[in-house]
């Protein structure tokens, strides 16, 4: 690690403005420690009132700083949001989770090994030098949202749940504090991987608002390459009601396949008010995957993505 | 620069490096080396430590940022003689090779263990929304996810966390 200087935020006004924040940690030293990220100065935000879910307008506000174990576990999450604590559970471990914060989960970097690797020329580490995983190994890489600058793709497991949920992402920056709404909270990468997110220079994420559950059955489906502890290959939060028959409404969204939680509104408009049919599923899928495109290595995610839609469809369609 | 922590119940002031890890604390500076540096990244749970009861990856915690919590090492859970119950079973069960990821295991398993009798689910419970948990070979695999084995002691490991957790439940 290269020398920072350390510092504690007694409250948010003090902490909004600082360069970067720490609280779980568990990705920022991890990347300290591979030389990838080099602060000079980091501000520590554990003790910041910012650890509590609170019933919210019908819905929840999580504060940032709620761990995501104590997310996973909170009753009303578990009863009125399960898409939410099966995506959590099925991240990173479980002494992870209990460090990793609800802000921090969302604000970890999209990345792959040779962002990881300070040996290869990364876009995203070093803005122009080249990208090392087109035409490297491709494996876990991105079929959607990539740009010939940049094909990482977003590992977090919750966020594609809060994706499907709607969530609102609350900050606080030097000129009060704004919501933004998670489908527009990740840049894709374009020319400049290096920003991942709309926020700007010390702006602080202080809670995730969850709106009232929407009505139907919820699952979150993960296919990885170990039965624990991996990145998600494909998943998918799924949220599906039914009526006379008839898909009725329908939110899903997609990890492990674009360098941000994926949803695409026209796909899922093409799904509301049919039968659910396999030729419905596939005809929907067809519009989900139309810019879909593979590295090699990935294009495996292509036919895997829409097998994991259908069985996670089949489900929660059933009545 | 000047943090304090609080080990086995032990207070310690120390005068260090922001960069100093927990693990590196323990280690380096305070002479506590059950805790194991294997990865160094939080992959492989060898430096697993319990702080305020929640089992952590010490070596992806700074150690300024971790006054004022109570961080119990295996050290803390028992000794030559007094072994706690699950290093009493990792020895019966033969949990362990070389018992290098060992001290990370058992810290695990025991607030593991705690987080199963709160009624946490896991990515492999049912039903969500059970107040309690039944920690079959299943559950247990999966909860222990974050300690790897080179050993491969794997099915003994489980087979000695299942035996305490099986006695728990008698208990109560």
């Amino acid at each position: 690690m290269t020398p920072f200087n350390y510092e504690r935020a007694s409250d948010i006004s003090e902490a909004v403005g600082k360069p970067q924040f720490i609280a779980g940690g568990t990705n920022l030293l991890d990347l300290m420690k591979l030389g990838v990220e080099t602060p000079d100065r980091i501000t520590d935000i554990t003790r910041l009132d910012m650890k509590n879910i609170e019933d919210h307008e019908g819905g929840l506000r999580i504060g940032a700083l709620v761990s995501n174990s104590d997310l996973a576990a909170d009753m009303r999450v578990r009863q009125t949001y399960p898409v939410l604590s099966r995506a959590l559970l099925s991240g990173a471990s479980g002494q992870l989770r209990n460090m990793a914060t609800t802000g921090g989960n969302l604000l970890q970097r999209t990345r792959c090994y040779y962002f990881q690797d300070k040996s290869s020329p990364c876009n995203k580490r070093e803005p122009g030098s080249g990208c090392s995983a087109i035409g490297g190994v491709t494996r876990l890489h991105a079929i959607l949202g990539a740009s010939e600058h940049c094909i990482a793709t977003h590992p977090s497991d919750m966020a594609v749940a809060m994706q499907a949920l709607d969530a609102l992402v609350e900050v606080e920056g030097k000129d009060g504090s704004r919501r933004i709404a998670l489908s527009d909270f990740y840049r894709l990468p374009e020319d400049r991987p290096d920003r991942e997110t709309v926020l700007e220079y010390g702006e602080l994420i202080t809670a995730v608002v969850l709106p009232p559950a929407p009505t139907g059955k919820q699952t979150y489906r993960k296919v990885r390459d170990r039965a624990s502890y991996a990145f998600a290959l494909v998943s998918v939060a799924g949220i599906v009601s039914m009526q006379d028959g008839k898909i009725a409404q329908v939110a899903l969204a997609f990890g492990g396949v674009a360098p941000r939680p994926w949803r695409d509104l026209e796909f899922e408009a093409a799904l509301v008010g049919r039968a659910p049919t396999r030729e419905t599923f596939d005809a929907a899928t067809d519009i989900l995957l139309r810019d879909a495109s593979g590295q090699g290595g990935n294009d495996f995610k292509i036919p895997l993505l829409r097998r994991t839609l259908r069985a996670v469809l089949t489900e929660l369609c059933e009545e | 620069m000047k943090t304090t922590l609080t080990i086995n119940g032990n207070t310690h002031a120390l005068d260090i490096d922001p960069r100093t890890t927990l693990l590196d604390a323990l280690r380096n500076h305070l002479d506590l080396t059950g805790s194991k540096k294997g990865c160094d990244h939080g992959q492989c749970g060898a430096c697993t430590v319990i702080a305020d009861g929640r089992r952590i990856n010490s070596c992806l915690t700074l150690a300024c940022m971790m006054d004022g919590v109570e961080i119990t090492t295996v050290e803390g859970l028992g000794k030559p003689g007094d072994l706690s119950p699950l290093q009493d079973a990792f020895v019966r069960h033969d949990g362990f090779q070389c018992g290098y990821c060992t001290p990370g295991q058992i810290c695990s398993a025991t607030a593991m263990l705690e987080e199963a009798r709160a009624g946490w689910p896991s990515a492999v419970t049912d039903n969500l929304e059970g107040e309690t948990v039944s920690l079959g070979n299943g559950e247990i695999s999966e909860r222990m996810s974050g300690n790897l084995c080179r050993c491969a002691a794997y099915p003994n490991i489980v087979d000695a966390i299942r035996e305490v957790s099986e006695r728990k439940e008698v208990a109560e």
